[in-house]
């Protein structure tokens, strides 16, 4: 027994009555699940390769397909899971590490179903957004701890400072790190368009800029990873703002590796390195072993932009969180980027994907408590990542500390993507993280930034109309107002953590 | 400049749980004693959110005039208040003890004022001490024990302290005393100043301190509507620290954060109230930060982006700084407050003017007040009155020094030989 089969996560239905045999699903599934027997002019399923992506369910045309979890049940077994089953069958088979896509998916607990925000009653009025001024404007970047102003003659007040140089967002939300490569070109598009006409920043993760995306510089953060796939003085100029990328959320202490398949002559292009190559970024940045080693990247990236650009550091969440963006900090960073354990991935050993790091929410409390505690909240903005699902989770992390939010996952789910997980196999059949021409095709971008656009639209409104509701017409009234927030079913030690009181206690 | 908390015992950094102070049990025994003994000071354990009236006369030219005036405006708002807290702020008071900090202090008992007294020593030479003057009446009832000190910082004190300056001593002193002595408070620490406040309308209040025969160039005063019955003498309106009172009608959405930036700069929110935040951000912002007060109230009000888009180019980025740089000094929710120091009386509202705010000026008067009809019982033909925009500042500034001992001094002399 070289190999043993595994059974089929899910079950394709075919109402034969519905099916018309018009091969469509057979051309939609990248993973082949479908198939055309001429012989018999019938279309048939291979359920033990659909992914669960639904996407020929959903474009059937006779809506004939359904896709359901595999009903086959085996004994109960709290330990013993079908999932962990089928793993250890995997690598009895090939000897590998466990490799899948997106953000875990292990039932950790969610912090946000404990915190419930505050609203106004009687005594301050709560205020509709739709009638009066309601602010969410954000500034990413270092603010000195005051302002030095000076009276002219002419009675007129002017500035003394001279203020390091902000991102401007219209609400506190931007698209996460994804590189051109685990995502399409259609996809990074579909980011930069919408970030550029709704006013916030997309981020080219390592995958460097296609020179086609240098005209959305203006809404761009451009990153520089272990790898340094695509860096140049250009590039780093082409940005508003540079992002040093130690860790993600979804793989802390790990590399990326890029198969050489995806690298085909435009990923080559921009992220400067063979076609077909494996695209390899190190565990470690090799010229960064240390804290003192980040500050000279972080002022030889200012030396480069002539400190005209804000200069950031993505880590991961992980024990000591705190003290690291603390030390951050005073290694000169301007802005701060946490990504949680829920945060995404093109591809991460599932192992340490569900096994690495702490959740956001923690993060969040004890990086601006801390930073606070020193007194250098004011020096670099925070930017909270890793699995943010709607604006209730957003609004919450601005409660907790938080500056901004980045939105990876909700941005994909916005083009399509249903979290099917198989991203590191480069055959989304939504056309996002993929490279096939036949599959990229499949997003049209624009349609993808209306989408993008429409819901930081709609989750700008509803911060809007809970910020109104709590009586609070400008977004940084809320920003690290913990008073805002109350936990219920945490324990004393989450409470103490997160800084905010349980529900049922008054101010 | 930060306030050093070396003086003041140890910070309370850690979370806010453990910042909020829990009812200890009380010091007269089981929690059934308290039955027995009417507690003054210990129910600040409680943040308030409240609705009030305020009302502030000031002579721009320093001349000083009875409390009378003052009374009779905010008695007439008699309804915004439900008898839970009323108080005065009074300027130029004590002219002939104007060079010494007097510290207006409140005592639940002996204990208390001997261990705010040992502290105190340590630090001042007490030039002077009695007990504030007051009249017993029917409607007040019990109260506190009262006491007025006036103190001289210790010089060796500091110059023991790098860079320590006098205000920063005061602060430290009332910060610790609010936060660290149980059952006593302080209610006002200024020159030449005082604040006088209890449970109570406001005009039983003044009836109570005899607030009539003081003569004062600046006042203000307050009638509280606490949305709950807990009401303590401490948390009656004017708020005082060093010479800034401040009395507010509103309640600070945004509290939360605003104590937490207070607290970066060293400030240990000890009242339990959101009004607190006010006159520690109008400390730091004027005396740390040293801006000028019509920007201040840019600060704590801030205006819109929409408007400051059509602003001016230079003036753009300015507006455009004070909001990125003092975004948590912004304070939300609606309010209307009348901030005083020594030499400024400023009336100012939330951003959108969710709560009455009527200014008017006569002569040398400048009178702010929560309703226009406050102003017209004391100044029935005013030169000019005008309803404040929401976030502009009424500004009132005294041109001279306060006038003059002669004048009353030997009124206010009277009261120290008679105490």
């Amino acid at each position: 027994m070289a190999k043993v089969p595994l059974i089929s996560d899910f079950l394709v239905e075919r109402e034969k009555e519905k099916c018309i045999n018009c091969q469509v699903c057979c051309r939609m599934c990248a993973f082949d699940a479908h198939r055309y027997d001429p012989e018999t002019a019938q279309v048939s399923t291979d359920s033990s390769k659909c992914v669960g992506c639904h996407f020929c369910e959903s474009f059937c045309p006779t809506t004939a397909l359904t896709i359901k979890r595999n009903p086959s049940d085996s004994r109960e077994n709290a330990n013993w899971r079908q999932d962990v089953l089928k793993g250890i069958t995997k690598q009895a088979d090939t000897g590998g590490v466990l490799l899948t896509g997106m953000g875990c998916d292990r039932p950790y607990p969610i912090y946000w179903d404990h915190i419930l925000l505050n609203a106004s009653q009687v005594t301050n009025p709560s205020i509709d957004p739709l009638r009066e001024p309601m602010e969410l404007r954000t500034y990413i970047g270092r603010k000195p701890d005051c302002l030095r102003l000076e009276r002219s003659n002419k009675n007129k007040i002017s500035l003394k400072n001279t203020l390091s140089s902000q991102l401007v967002l219209e609400s506190p939300i931007l698209f996460s790190a994804m590189s051109y490569g685990s995502i399409s070109l259609n996809t990074c598009r579909s980011l930069a368009w919408a970030a550029s006409e709704f006013g916030t920043f997309y981020n080219t993760g390592e995958g460097g800029l296609h020179r086609d995306l240098y005209p959305y510089g203006k809404n761009t953060i451009v990153q520089v990873a272990s790898g340094r796939f695509g860096v140049h003085a250009e590039y780093l100029n082409a940005g508003a703002a540079i992002e040093i990328k130690i860790g993600q959320g979804a793989k802390p202490g790990i590399g990326g590796h890029l198969p050489g398949e995806k690298v085909d002559l435009e990923i080559s292009r921009t992220r400067m390195i063979p076609e077909g190559s494996d695209a390899i970024s190190p565990a470690p940045h090799h010229d960064i072993y240390s804290i003192e080693d980040l500050r000279q990247i972080i002022y030889a990236l200012k030396e480069a932009t002539k400190y005209r650009k804000p200069v950031g550091v993505k880590i991961s969440a992980v024990h000591n969180v705190a003290a690291i963006a603390t030390g951050i900090v005073r290694a000169g960073a301007d802005f701060v980027s946490i990504d949680g354990l829920r945060g995404g991935t093109g591809a991460a050993p599932t192992i340490i994907r569900n096994n690495v790091g702490i959740p956001i929410e923690l993060a969040i409390a004890a990086v601006d408590t801390r930073l606070r505690e020193e007194g250098i909240r004011n020096q670099a903005s925070v930017i909270a990542a890793g699995g943010f699902r709607n604006s209730g989770d957003i609004i919450k992390a601005v409660a907790l500390g938080a500056d901004a939010v980045y939105i990876g996952t909700a941005a994909l789910v916005a083009m399509g993507c249903h979290i099917c997980q198989k991203c590191y196999t480069g055959k989304c059949n939504w056309g996002i993280a993929t490279q096939d021409p036949y599959l990229t095709k499949r997003l049209n971008p624009k349609i993808g930034a209306r989408r993008l656009i429409n819901l930081l639209r709609a989750w700008s409104l509803e911060i809007k109309e809970m910020l109104g509701g709590m009586g609070i017409n400008a977004i940084e009234s809320l920003r690290g107002n913990r008073e805002a927030l109350r936990g219920v079913g945490l324990s004393d030690v989450d409470l103490k953590i997160l800084g905010i009181k349980p529900a049922g206690e008054a101010w | 400049m930060r306030i050093d908390t070396k003086m003041i015992g140890h910070a309370k950094t850690e979370s806010l749980n453990s910042a909020i102070r829990k009812p200890e049990s009380s010091p007269f025994g089981s929690e059934k004693g308290r039955l027995y003994r009417k507690k003054y000071l210990a129910d600040r354990d409680y943040r308030i959110p409240g609705n009030c009236a305020v009302s502030g006369i000031m002579n721009e030219a320093g001349k000083c005039f009875s409390g009378d005036a003052i009374i009779r405006s905010i008695a007439l708002m008699h309804d915004r208040a439900n008898g839970m807290g009323g108080g005065f702020a009074a300027y130029g008071i004590y002219p002939e003890m104007a060079k010494y900090y007097a510290f207006h202090m409140m005592y639940d008992e002996e204990d208390a004022k001997q261990n705010a007294e040992h502290y105190i020593r340590r630090y001042y030479t007490i030039i002077h001490d009695s007990p504030i003057r007051f009249k017993k009446t029917q409607k007040i009832g019990d109260n506190p024990l009262l006491w007025k000190y006036f103190l001289e910082p210790k010089k060796e004190v500091m110059h023991s302290q790098v860079l320590l300056s006098e205000e920063d001593m005061i602060a430290q002193t009332v910060t610790y005393v609010n936060s660290q002595i149980r059952n006593a408070f302080v209610v006002s620490s200024g020159k030449n100043m005082g604040i006088f406040k209890g449970v109570g309308y406001p005009e039983d209040i003044a009836e109570f301190y005899r607030l009539d025969q003081y003569k004062g160039y600046l006042w203000t005063s307050h009638g509280r509507f606490p949305t709950n019955s807990v009401a303590w003498w401490g948390g009656a309106h004017p708020f005082g620290f060093l010479d800034w009172s401040v009395v507010h009608n509103g309640e600070i959405s945004s509290y939360g954060i605003n104590r937490r930036y207070l607290e970066n700069f060293g400030y240990r929110c000890a009242f339990f109230t959101d009004t607190e935040v006010i006159i520690y951000l109008f400390d730091l912002l004027s005396r740390m930060h040293g801006i000028p007060f019509e920007i201040i109230a840019k600060i704590l009000s801030a205006p819109f982006w929409n408007d400051i888009e059509r602003m001016p180019e230079d003036e753009k980025r300015v507006y455009e700084s004070i909001r990125m740089v003092y975004a948590s000094a912004l304070i939300n929710g609606p309010f209307a407050v009348i901030a005083a120091n020594s030499d400024t009386m400023i009336g100012l509202n939330d951003r959108v003017k969710l709560r009455p705010l009527v200014a008017a000026r006569h002569g040398d008067f400048v009178y702010i007040a929560s309703e226009e009809s406050a102003i017209r019982e004391v100044c029935p033909r005013p030169d000019s009155v005008w309803m404040p925009r929401a976030g502009e500042p009424v500004i009132g500034r005294l041109k001279k020094e306060p006038l003059s001992e002669v004048q009353i001094g030997s009124h206010m002399k009277k009261e120290y030989e008679v105490m």
